[in-house]
């Protein structure tokens, strides 16, 4: 593959209303799929942008800006970045709610995010729905419902049109600890796998399903030993290695892209935050949280960066402070911004077309 | 024009549909090489192959939202549901997930879930179901339930050129036990349009599906003995044909509904709100309902026959009415 850059891939957008001219696009990776020195600073300022934001978004809660509850991916940004990360031109993502860094990755600017948060009018889904709930056809991001595990038998569906096409593309889609004993993920799991389906499914084992341990959701040592059960390949990786994450899910991604079917790839890292912004999170033992909070993915991906050179510490001061400043701008144009009109609530139940 | 039976109708309607645009598919548990739990996939397979005519893992709620998400991605499937009772562990899929996307996403969903349904072939409890009230209270879900030969190919044409989500429901005991002239051409029912199947001056029936062949069978009945019965096959339950409910009222003044679902909160529940508040006026009476009681549907013979509306049922029901 030619080395290939991006403009939005190399600097995540972090203000501006350009969802990035170029859309969702492949990494500049080397020939062999390591990563360049440019990857790994791309993926550094994926996981710093994804804290970034989703403090900014805390803060509005606590400030009373947001309309409904806010979630974070707090101790999740390896998972979320450096999957999507193994993504290419073309590929479908079917994000969770803790992975607004995978948004950012394939393109997703922080501007529409600010809005679906805010319930602006001009949002993704016109105020219909709020954080990652929106699917944006250009960008081919099908953000996640409250049902946890409902969209992964549209995921499913993608990954059919796509075989049935003759196309290349991958479905990369989630789900958590907690969300992995719906129904419809083993449906999901059922179909793709005797189907050959192009799917590769993430489970964020971050400890926590709300308040209930893992220890009381399920009774496997790991949550990739299911994949055995449906005859597919189940990896699982240290969630809070960004490197890891992402090249378990290239592995996985090509096997999809090859047509030879689905594979689950385990991610274990914690939740650092409770469920949503209204929760403490009162029930996770202080020192089980304690001993996460060393193993934070950013700082822990910083040290390599900076072991390898590749970043510095005034290099790090300014790309937090040209985020920050790109978000705030964000979140202070999206509050000036008005709510849809009442009258909008009627519209639109219905497709209907143009006259014939 | 050629004689074909119900379930021929609905196997020429998804036919022809499939000639005319490719991205049309269907899915479903075993009705490739076998052709369905009923048949209606029947030889579908050996004219448009295994990517077309697809059999999908035991799980409804894979299936249709595997229809919902090749939608889309701008393809048409066709799901089917082996009997309308196991919709039931796909509702999620269906009402959260496919009936909110255009509303949250403003991005059409072209598909179609065809659902066999109701009872009068001794299926018990599991096999005989009228679902159409879970899904007729649910926005963004267009409903279809034709009667006819006719109606049934023109209604499975329509339902999939539709750019919205549609369930069709199709009527086991209808399968075979009609059998009608059906043009051969190009041709479709419009989702909205409800059809007069008999005019008449005295009662209004408002019927669908199996209810309909009951209501003109009672309204034979009743023409022997001098009351003129007017039967409104309503054929789209969602969005149902307002005006056409509207001007049969005005014209009779008395209203029977009847549909084999049962009673409470369905179908009937709210065309009797929407006739009180709209055409109170032109009432001769209050609008009745004739309807499955409240329960399961049983499987002994006696019992399911007790739980079943009739002919003869309507035709009670239309005698009260005409002497109110």
């Amino acid at each position: 593959m030619a080395t290939r850059v991006t403009t939005n891939k190399k600097s995540p957008p972090a203000g501006g209303r350009t969802r990035g001219s170029a859309g969702p696009a492949a990494a500049a990776r080397t020939p062999n799929g390591s990563l360049a020195k440019s990857d790994l600073l791309a993926l550094y300022r994926y996981m710093v942008l994804m804290r970034e934001f989703e403090d900014t978004i805390i803060r509005l809660y606590t400030q009373g800006k947001i309309v409904g509850g806010a979630y974070t991916g707090n101790g999740n940004e390896a998972t979320a970045v450096g999957s999507a990360y193994a993504l290419s031109d073309g590929d479908y993502l079917f994000p969770m709610h803790r992975d607004m860094g995978a948004h950012f990755v394939r393109g997703q600017s922080v501007d529409n995010l600010m809005l679906m948060h805010l319930a602006r009018k001009g949002s993704l889904t016109e105020g219909r729905d709020g954080t990652g709930h929106y699917t944006d056809r250009d960008l081919r991001i099908f953000g996640n419902i409250s049902h946890l595990g409902a969209m992964l038998p549209v995921a499913c569906g993608i990954g059919l049109a796509v075989k049935l096409r003759k196309e290349r593309n991958v479905v990369m889609t989630y789900i958590g600890d907690g969300g992995s004993n719906v129904g419809e993920v083993h449906e999901s799991l059922a179909m793709a796998s005797a189907m050959r389906l192009p799917l590769v499914l993430v489970i964020e084992n971050n400890q926590y399903a709300y308040s209930t341990p893992v220890s009381r959701q399920f009774i496997v040592e790991r949550l990739s030993s299911r994949a055995a059960g449906y005859g597919i390949p189940g990896k699982t990786v240290d969630g809070t290695d960004v490197l890891a994450v992402y090249h378990a899910c290239r592995e996985a991604v090509a096997r999809a892209r090859a047509m030879r079917g689905p594979s689950i790839v385990e991610s274990v890292t914690m939740r650092m935050h409770g469920h949503a912004a209204h929760d403490n999170a009162w029930y996770v033992p202080p020192k089980e949280l304690a001993a996460w909070k060393r193993k934070d993915p950013i700082a822990r991906f910083e040290k390599v960066l900076t072991g390898k050179g590749v970043l510095t510490a005034a290099m790090k001061k300014q790309l937090v402070a040209e985020l920050r400043s790109g978000i705030e701008k964000s979140a202070a144009a999206a509050l000036d911004l008005p709510y849809p009109p009442a009258e909008d609530a009627l519209r639109g139940v219905f497709f209907e077309p143009p006259a014939r | 024009m050629a004689m074909l039976t119900y379930i021929e109708a609905i196997n020429e309607g998804l036919r022809d549909e499939m000639r005319l645009d490719p991205t049309v598919f269907l899915l479903g548990e075993d009705i490739g090489a076998y052709g369905g739990a009923f048949k209606a996939t029947k030889g579908l397979l050996e004219e448009f192959g295994a990517d077309r005519v697809i059999d999908t893992v035991l799980a409804e709620g894979a299936i249709i939202g595997a229809a919902t998400g090749s939608a889309l991605a701008g393809l048409k499937p066709v799901a089917e549901m082996q009997f309308s009772d196991f919709v039931s562990n796909g509702f999620n899929q269906l009402v959260n997930v496919t009936a909110k996307y255009h509303y949250r996403n403003f991005i059409p969903v072209p598909m179609v879930v065809r659902l066999p349904s109701g009872g009068g072939i001794r299926g018990g409890p599991f096999h005989s179901a009228n679902t159409e009230a879970w899904f007729f209270h649910t926005p963004g879900l267009k409903l279809v339930a034709p009667s006819t030969p006719y109606d049934a190919k023109g209604l499975i044409r329509a339902a999939i050129r539709e750019p919205n989500p549609v369930l069709y429901f199709e009527y086991k005991y209808l399968y075979r036990h009609i059998k009608s002239e059906v043009p051969d051409g190009d041709y479709e029912v419009p989702i909205g349009a409800a059809d007069i199947k008999r005019t008449g001056s005295d009662i209004t029936v408002i019927t669908y599906g199996t209810g309909v062949h009951w209501s003109l069978e009672a309204a034979e009945t009743l023409s022997r003995e001098g009351v003129e019965v007017e039967v409104l096959d309503l054929r789209t339950l969602m969005p149902f044909d307002r005006k056409a409910v509207l001007s049969s009222v005005e014209k009779t003044g008395k209203v029977l509904i009847v549909h084999e679902a049962n009673l409470t909160g369905g179908v009937g529940a709210e065309l009797s709100a929407f006739i009180g508040a709209e055409a109170f006026r032109h009432l001769d009476a209050p609008v009745r309902r004739l309807a499955s009681p409240d329960t399961p549907v049983p499987y002994a013979p006696p019992l399911e026959d007790a739980f079943l509306p009739n002919a003869q049922k309507t035709a009670e029901a239309l005698r009260s009415l005409a002497a109110y």
